[in-house]
């Protein structure tokens, strides 16, 4: 029986100014996971994060790590956690290496110890070379990638990614997407919130999203998707058109004379487009969504929600 | 391992990164304090003293020395304590602790652990250069030790307190200026209270650095204007409030948590 990793139930923040951030929020993720939660900005995925890990006060509900409630055995559930916050938040005038072994020392580990998973860590992350520069000097990605050395090197059951790719180039966002692969099939749950879906579609295997402090859709990543029901495909063409072709059941616009903008059911397939395309004599060099599968959902599933609110 | 294990290791982590923190600053936290007691001591001391004769029968340079030492503790481990924590609060690397398996009496006092090193270590270095101009002596080691790590242990507390209220840089300075160089100056470091007025000697028993400048005194020379178990009674009893504040704070997250 798998036991869960992190258990919400009811959990509400208002702040001292009367705006309300949750409002009963219910979340479960299992152990071994890898979850994503999203939302728009402001919509309260950063104050979970800060009432899991005790950086926020709740106003009710409860939470538990691999079943430590945070209010009764705070001990053992901050035990647990790893976390990479959204903005750096390590001492810039500390050297890179001192940085990972005062966290280690946080945590109850000795000096030998931390030293021995701190080079290991250091160099998974490319950083070891690095490890007496003044955190200051890193370039962003280094920060980046320090912040997660230092959130693993107590060996946490749960890490929590709070925008961890936030302003980092494609290359290194896609190392860090295998290093974090890596860091989950060695069984450490990962919750990750991110504003690139395609992240999030790649990496997570369930979801929920959650919008004005409130789930609206917790599920798996195959289901969710299963319900996109209409996609917009782009198609680059090989001769240019001077007007859209017309084929019925399938909405086109012309975005320039080379480029095809065609909406797309699920029910009616790409074959039959296909097939009306090659009779008029148009030639399709290629293809691909206009938008990322998961961010349609999640656009329209967040403006569904607002228009009920 | 145990908790109490856990909780040991995380206090020598926070006290050996104080320490750390401010011996590779030491041009900004050793060194002034050394420049500007070796100025009082040439100025006030020397030049001046030698004009003014002795103070409850002892010279006067040797009289304002203790007090020049403790103004010092004083200060240094007020500003240790204020400065490196609002730091960790303005960098937000003060969330490192707060989501750490650690409780908050290890997190306070691994900062009063860094406060009181800072306050010793340039109390010291003073002394070391007071050595200087006179010829130091210590009447009893224990009051002359236990006063000084009470009181850097009780500014330890009131920087940490600063610490969470304070909202900017500023803030971090208007305490030390306006309430701390005052209370400090009145404290009768450069005079004897029996020099005072009735009324002024009256208003001056309000102050709690008179009573830590004289017992220190009394550890260094053997003479004071207080009772010694008196001015240690004092000192106990603001350690014991200032530090079940900080608890307070800690617990209820002001200024830390939203």
């Amino acid at each position: 029986m798998s036991t869960n990793a992190l258990e919400i139930s009811g959990l509400e923040k208002t702040y001292p100014n009367g705006f309300t951030a949750l409002k009963g929020v219910d979340l479960t993720v299992q152990e071994g996971d890898f979850f994503a939660l999203l939302g728009p900005n402001g919509a309260g995925k950063s104050t979970t994060i800060g009432i899991i890990t005790s950086l926020v006060n709740k106003s009710g509900g409860t939470v538990r790590v691999f079943g430590a409630d945070i209010d009764r055995d705070p001990m053992t559930a901050r035990g647990h956690i790893g976390l990479v916050p959204q903005e750096f938040n390590f001492n810039m005038f500390e050297p890179t290496l001192e940085v990972v072994l005062n966290q280690a020392g946080y945590y109850g580990i000795g000096a030998r110890e931390a030293r021995a998973r701190a080079e290991v860590y250091l160099r998974k992350l490319g950083l070891w070379d690095k490890r007496e520069v003044m955190a200051r000097n890193l370039s962003g990605g280094m920060k980046r990638r320090l912040m997660i050395a230092r959130a693993l090197v107590h060996e946490p059951r749960l890490l929590i990614l709070d925008e961890p790719t936030a302003g980092v180039d494609i290359e290194l966002r896609r190392s860090m997407w295998s290093f974090l692969c890596e860091v989950n099939a060695r069984g450490t749950t990962i919750i990750l919130t991110t504003h690139y879906l395609e992240e999030a579609e790649n990496l997570c295997r369930n979801i929920a999203i959650i919008d004005q402090g409130e789930i609206i859709e917790h599920t798996s990543m195959r289901a969710l998707l299963n319900k996109l029901n209409r996609e917009t495909m782009v198609l680059d063409l090989k001769q240019p058109l001077a007007t859209p072709p017309e084929i019925e059941g399938y909405p086109i616009q012309l975005l320039d004379p080379h480029t095809l903008e065609v909406e797309v059911w699920r029910e009616q397939g790409l074959n039959a487009l296909f097939g009306a395309l090659s009779s008029q004599g148009i030639e399709v060099v290629s293809m691909r969504n206009k938008a990322n599968r998961l961010e349609e959902l999640f656009l329209a599933m967040v403006a569904e929600n607002g228009e009920e609110a | 391992m145990t908790q109490l294990q856990r909780n040991l290791v995380a206090f020598r982590t926070i006290l050996v990164k104080e320490i750390r923190r401010f011996m590779r600053i030491w041009i900004q936290t050793i060194l002034p304090p050394v420049i500007t007691t070796a100025l009082y001591f040439i100025i006030f001391g020397h030049l001046i003293g030698s004009r003014i004769g002795p103070v409850d029968g002892t010279a006067y340079m040797d009289y304002i020395v203790p007090g020049v030492i403790l103004m010092a503790i004083i200060n240094n481990s007020y500003a240790n304590v204020v400065s490196s924590f609002y730091g960790s609060k303005f960098q937000r690397f003060v969330e490192e602790l707060l989501i750490a398996p650690i409780s908050n009496s290890v997190i306070l006092l691994g900062y009063v652990g860094g406060g009181v090193a800072r306050g010793m270590t340039v109390g010291l270095v003073v002394a070391v250069v007071a050595s200087f101009f006179t010829d130091m002596a210590v009447h009893n080691w224990l009051v002359m030790l236990g006063v000084s790590v009470l009181t850097a242990v009780l500014f330890s507390l009131a920087g940490f307190i600063n610490a969470v209220y304070a909202k900017s840089f500023d803030d971090i300075s208007i305490i030390p200026t306006f309430v701390l160089t005052p209370l400090t100056y009145l404290g009768g470091i450069f005079y004897s209270i029996s020099m005072l007025p009735d009324f002024w000697q009256t208003v001056s028993l309000a102050n709690p650095i008179l009573y830590m400048v004289n017992a220190f005194r009394f550890g260094m020379l053997g003479v004071s204007d207080i009772d010694v178990t008196t001015a240690v009674a004092i000192i106990g009893l603001f350690i014991a409030v200032l530090f079940t504040f900080c608890m307070y704070l800690l617990k209820k997250g002001i200024g830390l948590k939203s």
